[in-house]
């Protein structure tokens, strides 16, 4: 009796433990995005994108990613029953969240309380890593896996500083953003930076996000003459470049407009982006590494649409967390806070590698020469158009009819 | 200078104030319905016609048209769908009714600002316009697209009004928006006059709808707000009132515009809200309402 219950459970034991062998626990990263909007609409889809490449190659130490994906209607509280959700029921292992600043400033406590990884594919405030560096026992669990303001607008300054000032000698510009978390230290470091390579900063306008009728806005703009538009604009992006085009506002427009980085946007705006500035991470057709161009390619394939900046980011971050796992042996938070910390990897953007603790932006990216620099493209007759840095330029910047350059009036 | 700009912009964001609210009122004039899906329909057909254009590669007219179509089909369904069941429920109390159809267009309008959201993004969108480039008129550069939207306007307010005065199917329009049980009295069916007012309304929501998205532009987050500035405008002319509701459109779209040069862009919408409050105090039936 005794050998045959033994040998029943030998039995049991011999089919289950195979199982477990093979189907070890999937690597599960949560993705809690906006569905709805262009710039969040290519999160999911990018991490997908990379989850399947990774799986395709067997995985992580034999453990498949699995991506969850959350859509959270914009909304930050829909956010955080996400994020308690992925972390409680779901059991995700690490959360890539959002491209808006409020939802990640949301969830970032939360990230904190639940002890879980969480980065940013493309949310902007600095108060993100500011957060990190007040408190880091408790917020470490947030990464900023995308640029702060404050570099963004010092980005914008170094390509203004060469396209602007030096090619058609621009003395002055009028700042013009939307009022949101991420623009308050984007306008801090324009208002610091232009004046630095060179332009006077005549007026600083600050727009409600509602706003539909930009007619006043270009008109008071026009009225004070400056020679260049510095916007920061994310949340809108259609209505102002629409009314630019039709009101035939005679200025350039350069800057952030993280809508624009979409190339759904020349449709969105039937072709007024013609001669937008923007500046972005990558582009189309910009090989700013070895792997960004077979990741568009990539992408493109399998969505039908080229994907929007935090794509990008979005589709690295998978690539981080994995080899975070698989350097720290574990999906355990706290060891994998101490191997991202470690990262030092070339993705689609350029080489990533996070601030150190002690650092006033902890957590937040490197840039500059050597980590990311950042591009300045131009929509031209269509197409995204890489103009900015020179070793990475396809073209030159070229206006539409109706602008009337300073340096020609 | 900055007149004149006050002048022409005002213009012509209160001539598309005016048609939108003109079907708006017709509704509920002859109807007694006030439809808060107002403002989904006015984007689908907006948005219909920018994905005709930008999706299919239809010309600027056919994409209209098709806008139009989708318009005055949502319209439609808005009635059979969602306001008639009700109408004729016998498990309804007749009391409550009222409020029964205003909760469901307004949750028919959410239906279709979702699902407009979820297929196209809520991104805004513009509709290529029929009319490009500008004009320079008393030192103001505006785009023609604007000239060309009072046009339209006035002249589909205009076609209404011939409708209403000088057509027998008119008259008994507007016959029953004055007297329902009279009209039925003459022999005419009212659930007939009830379609065609539908109908009708939803030529008018469309084309503010369509024109707007070339204007300004529109998404799926412009469809509270405009439902709101309807209603507000209609309830400040009073409501049923056609002509009420016109001049309450230029009062607000002024006032609107002129908040928006002379003060912020920010308080655009402060100044006229607070003449709804104060007419509520004031004239509770509105400008010219006759209840």
């Amino acid at each position: 009796m005794r050998q045959h219950l033994f040998s029943i459970a030998s039995a049991c034991f011999a089919t289950l433990v195979p199982t477990l062998a093979l189907a070890a626990d999937p690597i599960k990263i949560g993705v809690i995005s906006e569905a709805q909007a262009v710039a969040g609409s290519s999160i999911a889809p990018a991490a997908q994108l990379a989850a399947d490449e990774i799986n395709a190659r067997g995985g992580i130490d034999g453990r498949k990613i699995e991506i969850v994906v959350y859509d959270n209607h914009s909304s930050a509280a829909e956010s955080v029953r996400a994020f308690q959700r992925a972390v409680n029921e779901d059991k995700v292992n690490a959360v890539i969240a959002s491209y808006i600043s409020e939802v990640v400033l949301a969830l970032e406590p939360w990230a904190g309380r639940l002890k879980t990884v969480m980065i940013t594919p493309g949310a902007a405030s600095d108060v993100i890593t500011q957060n990190i560096a007040k408190d880091y026992d408790h917020n470490k669990y947030t990464f900023h896996g995308y640029l702060t303001s404050s570099a963004l607008a010092g980005l914008v300054c170094d390509a203004a500083k060469d396209l602007l000032v030096q090619q058609h000698k621009m003395k002055t510009a009028v700042i013009v953003s939307e009022d949101a978390a991420w623009t308050t230290p984007l306008d801090a470091g324009y208002e610091q930076c232009l004046p630095q390579v060179g332009l006077k900063v005549l007026d600083h306008i600050r727009f409600s996000p509602d706003t539909t009728d930009f007619t006043p806005i270009f008109s008071k703009i026009e009225g004070q003459k400056p020679d260049v538009m510095i916007t920061g604009i994310s949340h809108v992006g259609t209505q102002p470049t629409v009314q630019w085009k039709s009101q035939q506002v005679p200025i350039p427009m350069f800057g952030i407009s993280s809508q624009a980085t979409n190339s759904t946007f020349w449709k969105d705006t039937n072709g007024a982006t013609e001669g937008v500035l923007y500046q972005a991470v990558s582009g189309p057709g910009v090989a700013v590494t070895a792997k960004t161009l077979p990741f568009v390619e990539a992408f493109v394939k399998k969505y039908g649409n080229n994907p929007s900046y935090a794509g990008y980011t979005s589709y690295d971050d998978v690539y981080m967390i994995a080899d975070a796992v698989r350097r720290a042996g574990s999906t355990d938070s706290d060891k994998l806070v101490e191997a991202m910390e470690k990262t030092d990897y070339v993705g689609t953007i350029g080489r990533v590698s996070f601030k150190p603790k002690g650092d006033p932006h902890v957590h937040g990216l490197r840039t500059g020469p050597g980590y990311i620099t950042g591009l300045m493209l131009q929509w031209q007759d269509g197409k995204q158009v890489n103009i900015w840095p020179k070793n990475l330029a396809a073209g030159t910047m070229k206006f539409p009819a109706f602008i009337k350059l300073s340096s020609a009036r | 200078m900055l007149f004149w700009q006050i002048l022409i912009d005002g213009f012509a964001i209160s001539s598309l104030y005016a048609l939108g609210a003109t079907g708006f009122t017709l509704i509920f004039g002859v109807s007694g319905v006030l439809n808060l899906s107002h403002g989904a329909i006015m984007v689908a057909a907006a948005v219909a016609s920018w994905a005709l254009a930008g999706l299919l590669h239809a010309g600027p007219y056919t994409a209209a048209l098709g806008g139009i179509a989708v318009g005055v089909m949502l319209a439609l369904l808005t009635y059979f769908l969602t306001v008639r069941p009700i109408q004729r429920s016998p498990r309804v109390a007749e009391a409550e009714k009222e409020i029964f159809i205003l909760t469901a267009t307004l949750l028919w309008g959410i239906i279709i600002s979702e699902t407009i959201a979820y297929f196209f993004t809520n991104n805004a969108k513009t509709v290529l316009p029929i009319v490009e480039g500008v004009v320079t008129v008393l030192g103001v550069r505006t785009p023609t697209n604007e000239y060309f939207t009072a046009v339209i306007c006035w002249l589909a307010i205009g076609g209404l009004w011939v409708l209403v005065n000088r057509t027998r199917q008119g008259k008994a329009l507007l016959a029953a928006s004055m007297n329902p049980r009279g009209v039925t009295l003459l022999g005419i069916e009212l659930t007939r006059i009830h379609v065609a007012v539908w109908l009708i309304y939803g030529l008018l929501a469309s084309i503010a709808g369509i024109l707007l998205g070339m204007f300004l532009g529109v998404s799926s987050y412009s469809v509270g707000p405009l439902t709101a500035s309807a209603f507000s405008i209609v309830v400040l002319g009073g409501l049923g009132s056609v002509s009420g509701s016109l001049i309450a459109a230029y009062v607000v779209g002024y006032l609107e515009t002129a908040t928006a040069y002379l003060i912020s862009p920010a308080y655009r919408f402060i100044p006229s809200l607070l003449l709804l409050v104060v007419v509520m105090y004031l004239r509770p039936q509105g400008l010219f309402g006759r209840r």
